[in-house]
């Protein structure tokens, strides 16, 4: 499995009221909803991403509630991976469980810049930097979790179970 | 080597003996709770289930709290599909609008959360139950579906961080005040997919609803949850709430700790997070600027019980809220509710010129009750102060106790009850 496309950057701790305000939860289609993905901290994002486009942000990303509808605005806005230097817990969770690939890699996340391409390969961790040439090496999920993920979401994994 | 307090709970709900930090489980559920926000689309997600039934109907606990009585029509579509799954599936503990509370308040009140539990709630500040010494902790809603249909979850066993509590807070130094300085310490990601263990002597000087709020906000320092020992205090809550028996957990001598911190609250100061994270935090003597307001909320599942409105009474009591700015209280249940209007206090902050609300999470999310514009700053006693949180992504938050909360609303600025001579 892999990913490839241009990198939106974000810095520390960007929250999930932020990732999709409260304002649209009662919202419940996945497409309508991922209209407003980052819409308080980033008013192009909708606009401009494409699918396959990655987020790259430092610390503690994904702090805040436990709105599963923030993993899910970001994957159905057609990012294919988000990379941090940390993850807050229950977006981990959160981003596993529905399917949405993660990868904490702190040197990543500093290094890697705005608009930069980048192409990331799930299997071995390896995060590579088209545009600046250089090579990181993130952390790969435990193989409990990659079970979860090859069988693209918890619910699927319990179905297969 | 030995456990933590958390970690005895998680290997005695995963049939272990033992567990370490990292360690992948899959434990047994004693409670698993969703809001009006998050119910829907576990729903959905269940759905998708080979299995489509509940594992128990009384340990799933369902609270309409977000957006009710609802707000639009959205928010009244989500409310009817949660009350037609939990009609559906006779799920005992449906609570609707009447009878319903801010989620993390009602449970502990209607005994649904007893030590040595291992409960999931999808919403973040599940943490709130670990006051009581039991697991609790946020998901979200696939993790709440799957705990719905399979009456499990899977864990990685998290590593603590000890608090060792010593002292006696002053006068008007509350919960709120100890668990904004311990964030303001170790900042927003400071417990990241840890536990927060409180113990020592001074945890007998914080009443319940004190270590409520303190837990509460563990998830505000990135924790997984946060855990107070189980003593005569809590005991006492539980037998007065609960006919369910619960089980006592200890973290062995030998536990290992990831760091530890010694908090005497007797030099503690009331403490207001500035925008735009919790843990930007100052004690009032460190304000040196006069900061205008035009809102105040006085609620949410961090400070709407008896002891948060009691404060904030006692503040406002014969005074009145500056003319201009906005005071909202919102007592997190219905018996705090009637409580609250048999002690007279509801009287009081009527009679200051505050608006009292039904229990709602409301203005806490900015989804309605007290929406801020732009330019606008609010203090409020809610857990969380991000950018657009209440409201204009241009307006401000500033977290606080009832106390200052109550003192500001008077002033018209971040306040002490000291500059009211209290």
């Amino acid at each position: 499995m892999q990913a490839k496309g241009n990198v939106f950057k974000y810095g520390d701790n960007v929250d999930t009221d932020v990732i999709i305000p409260a304002r649209y939860l009662a919202i419940a289609d996945p497409k309508e909803l991922a209209e407003h993905c980052m819409e308080d901290i980033d008013q192009d994002f909708v606009r401009k991403v494409h699918p396959g486009d990655i987020i790259v942000a430092n610390k503690n990303f994904g702090c805040g509630s436990s709105r599963e509808h923030a993993p899910l605005v970001i994957k159905v806005s057609g990012i294919s991976c988000v990379i941090a230097e940390t993850f807050a817990r229950i977006f981990y969770r959160n981003a596993i469980n529905i399917g949405l690939p993660i990868i904490e890699c702190p040197e990543a996340a500093r290094d890697i810049k705005d608009s930069d391409e980048v192409e990331v390969d799930f299997d071995s961790g390896t995060i590579r930097n088209l545009t600046t040439g250089k090579q990181y090496q993130g952390q790969a999920f435990p193989e409990f979790m990659q079970r979860i993920i090859k069988a693209e979401g918890l619910i699927n994994y319990i179905n297969e179970k | 080597m030995g456990m933590t307090m958390t970690q005895k709970i998680l290997a005695a709900h995963a049939g272990l003996s033992e567990v370490k930090a990292g360690q992948l489980i899959e434990a047994d559920l004693d409670l698993v709770l969703g809001n009006d926000i998050t119910t829907p689309v576990a729903i959905r997600e269940m759905e998708k289930m080979n299995s489509k039934e509940v594992f128990h109907k009384d340990k799933i606990a369902l609270v309409m709290d977000h957006f009710i009585p609802n707000k639009d029509i959205k928010s009244a579509e989500n409310c009817k599909c949660v009350r037609e799954f939990a009609c559906k599936h006779e799920v005992s503990n449906y609570f609707d609008v009447g009878e319903m509370g801010i989620e993390h308040a009602l449970l502990p009140e209607k005994g649904l959360t007893v030590a040595g539990d291992c409960i999931i709630g999808a919403d973040s500040h599940t943490c709130t139950y670990g006051a009581l010494g039991a697991f609790s902790t946020g998901v979200g809603s696939t993790d709440m579906a799957a705990g719905m249909a399979t009456g499990k979850a899977w864990f990685k066993v998290p590593s603590a961080i000890r608090f060792n509590i010593i002292g006696k807070p002053s006068k008007w130094v509350s919960g709120k005040d100890v668990i904004l300085h311990i964030i303001g310490m170790i900042g927003v990601d400071g417990a990241l997919y840890k536990s927060m263990e409180f113990t020592g002597e001074g945890i007998k000087n914080l009443s319940m609803d004190d270590r409520f709020t303190i837990a509460n906000m563990a998830i505000e320092a990135g924790g997984k949850n946060g855990i107070f020992p189980v003593d005569d205090l809590a005991k006492a809550y539980m037998k007065e709430h609960s006919a369910r028996e619960y089980k006592v957990y200890e973290a062995d001598p030998d536990a290992e700790y990831d760091e530890e911190y010694t908090i005497d609250l007797s030099t503690l100061k009331s403490t207001v997070a500035f925008p735009h994270l919790p843990e930007n935090t100052k004690t009032i003597g460190e304000i040196t600027e006069d900061i205008a307001i035009d809102q105040v909320v006085i609620g949410s599942c961090t400070n709407g019980r008896m002891d948060d409105l009691r404060a904030a009474a006692q503040i406002l009591k014969g005074r009145k809220v500056k003319k201009g700015l906005r005071c909202i209280v919102i007592p997190g249940t219905q018996k705090i509710y009637m409580d609250a209007m048999e002690e007279g206090l509801l009287k009081i902050f009527i009679q200051a010129g505050a608006a009292v609300s039904t229990p709602t999470c409301g203005p806490c999310l900015g989804g309605y009750m007290g929406i801020l514009a732009a330019g606008e700053r609010c203090v409020s006693t809610t857990n969380r102060n991000f950018v657009g949180r209440m409201g204009h992504v241009d307006s401000e938050v500033y977290l606080a106790s009832p106390a200052v909360a109550a003192a500001s609303a008077v002033t018209g600025k971040i306040s002490a009850p000291k500059d009211l001579a209290l």
